[in-house]
Order: structure tokens, then sequence, then C-alpha cells
């Protein structure tokens, strides 16, 4: 195929893709306008339903939990496949490396860098484990509160200390973790079911007052579930890649 | 249903101005997609990146997304970056 041929396959797609996305510009509402009516139902309806006044985390872990479930498993797939493919390639070698690890002396982290990290750990900590926990009160989550617990290790690792990075987040604490997070929010939904109701329902008392940390039944419990299982993930994850790096410049010195 | 919307704070943002913040930050959101990709170096990229995920919290924020803007914050600016400098510092060590 000629560059010329090239250039007039590449054109006509681009004037076609360009064509398709204009018509579909041009159908939609109007800027600021939503046409569907389940989001006002849902905005009626969710706080006097659920006791929980995040009415987007009472749509993620109620409403729409269903579809929460799936994007879990997604995240667990992924760490899971990292872990294989990345425990696999180390192979024999893992025992040994971390052994190697110990005695090697880590490249020194600036002292600015250092101070930075380690003032930023304790805070982050807090912060995370507030959005895990107040998903059903204000704009919060499992998954943000997850991810930035995760931050805490990493914020760690940072400040340099690789081994106690490895110390505070053991693999096979990790690994459960990860197992016990997601299997968790499934069996919150299957309990629904042996109760003879609609899986994921919110089967637990939903409190007295709408807002209160207390309240919002299964919502509360499924974020802080997504928590553990999101932070694990990034962390098992994110602990392989340091490994790898570790093993890789292990071999390189 | 406007009305259910339509509550007044001391925190509230007059419209005009938010109008203003909405636009700037999607032209701002633009100029950051084009400033990633025409960057080349890949450590480089993976900071422009970083600095983009900030520029899509904001954006997030002004259209009223704060749960979305914490998961940007966290997972754009932050979790993304850690896991590209962690390839990149394994990628290199090999090429070595």
């Amino acid at each position: 195929m000629t560059e010329r041929w090239r250039r007039g396959v590449f054109l006509a797609g681009a004037a076609g893709l360009a064509a398709l996305l204009l018509w579909g510009l041009a159908g939609l509402p109007g800027f600021g306008r939503y046409p569907g009516p389940y989001g006002d139902i849902i905005n009626r309806i969710a706080v006097a339903q659920t006791n929980a006044t995040g009415v987007v985390s009472a749509v993620n872990f109620s409403y729409r939990g269903f579809d929460t479930v799936g994007e879990e498993f997604i995240l667990f797939a992924a760490a899971a496949g990292v872990a294989t493919v990345l425990r696999h390639l180390r192979g024999k070698d893992r025992i040994s490396t971390r052994r190697a690890a110990l005695d090697r002396v880590a490249p020194p982290a600036s002292d600015a860098l250092r101070m930075a990290a380690l003032a930023f750990t304790g805070p982050v900590i807090v912060l995370g484990w507030f959005l895990a926990t107040h998903a059903q009160t204000s704009p919060s989550g499992g998954f943000q509160g997850g991810v930035l617990l995760t931050t805490a290790f990493v914020l760690v690792y940072l400040a340099g200390q690789v081994l106690l990075f490895r110390r505070v987040s053991p693999e096979d604490l990790t690994d459960i973790a990860e197992a016990v997070g997601a299997g968790g929010f499934a069996a919150v939904g299957v309990t629904a079911l042996a109760l003879g109701l609609p899986y994921l329902s919110n089967y637990l008392p939903l409190g007295s007052t709408p807002g209160a940390v207390s309240s919002s039944g299964t919502i509360a419990l499924i974020s802080l579930l997504v928590g553990i299982e999101v932070g694990a993930a990034f962390l098992l994850i994110i602990g392989e890649l340091v490994d790898q790096a570790l093993l890789v410049r292990e071999g390189g010195t | 249903m406007t009305g259910l919307l339509a509550v007044t704070t001391p925190y509230t943002v007059p419209a005009g101005v938010m109008g203003v913040l909405q636009a700037v930050l999607l032209v701002l959101t633009g100029a950051g997609a084009t400033a990633v990709v025409l960057t080349r170096s890949p450590v480089r990229q993976v900071l422009v990146l970083s600095a983009y995920g900030l520029v899509l919290a904001l954006l997030f924020m002004v259209f009223q997304a704060p749960d979305v803007t914490l998961s940007e914050l966290a997972v754009g600016t932050v979790a993304l970056p850690a896991l590209l400098l962690l390839t990149l510092a394994r990628v290199r060590r090999r090429e070595k």
C-alpha cells in the first residue's frame, strides 16, 4: 500500500468519524439540561429511603450496587493478574532478593523529600480513613479512601523506608485484605439473597438520623469493604512494582 | 425540579462567576491534554500528566461532582503517576 493510499484511507475514516461525532453532539441535550427522570427521582427519595445524605454513595453502593460489584472485581482481577505475572517472573529469586534487599544500602532520599513525606503520612492516613468511613454522610467513599490509604504507604516508601514499607505491608496481609474486601462486598449481597431479598438489598438497620455515621445500613459497610479492597489492591500492585525495581536495581549494581 | 437544586447558602458562588470558572477550566483541560501529548520525555510526561489530573479534578469540582473530584485527585494525581514512575524505573534498569 503506497503512502498516498494510506493517507486516503485515513482521511476517509477521519471524515466519517468527524461526521458521526458532530451528528451525535448535535443531538445532545443543552448544556446543564438533564433529560432523564432517574436522577430527579433519586434526588427526592434517596435520603428518605436510605438515611444516607451522601446520595452519590447511596447510588454507588445500593441502588446501583450491582455495577459497583462488577467494577470491584475488575480491580480485583487486575491486581491478581499483576501479582501472578510479576511473582512468576521473580520465580525462585524471590526469597533471595528479599534477603539481599535487607543487606542493601538504600539510595538516600533527600532530607526535604523525607521530611515532606513523613509530615504528610499521618494526615493522609486520617483523611483516607475519614473518606472510607463517611461515604454515607458526605461526598467521599471507599474507593477514594482506599487509594489515599495506599498513598500513605507510598509516602513511607518515598521517605526512604523501603524495608519499613515492606514490613508494614507484607504480601500475605495485602493478599488477605484484598480478598476480604472483595469477598465481603459480594457476601453482603448474597446475605440479602439468603434473607429472601433481592441481591444487595439494604437489610441492615438504617439508623434514626439521616447523615449520622451510624446510619444507612449496608451502604456504610460496603464503603468500608470497598476501601479495604481498593487500598489492598493498589498496595499489592505498587508493592510488586517496588520489588521489581529493587530486584533489577540489585542485578544492575 | 430546579427548585430542588437552587439552594442559596453563604458559600454559594454566583452563577456568572461559576460560568467563567467552568469556561476557564474547560480551556485549561484542552490545553493540559495537548501538553501531555506533546511532552516527549516519559518521566516529564508523567509529571505533566499528574498536573493535568489536578486540572481535571478542579474541572469536576466546578461542575459540582465532588465525589469524582476526590477520585480523580487520588487516582489521577497520585496513584497513576506513581505506578507509571515505578514502571519506568523498572524498564530503565533493565535497559542499562
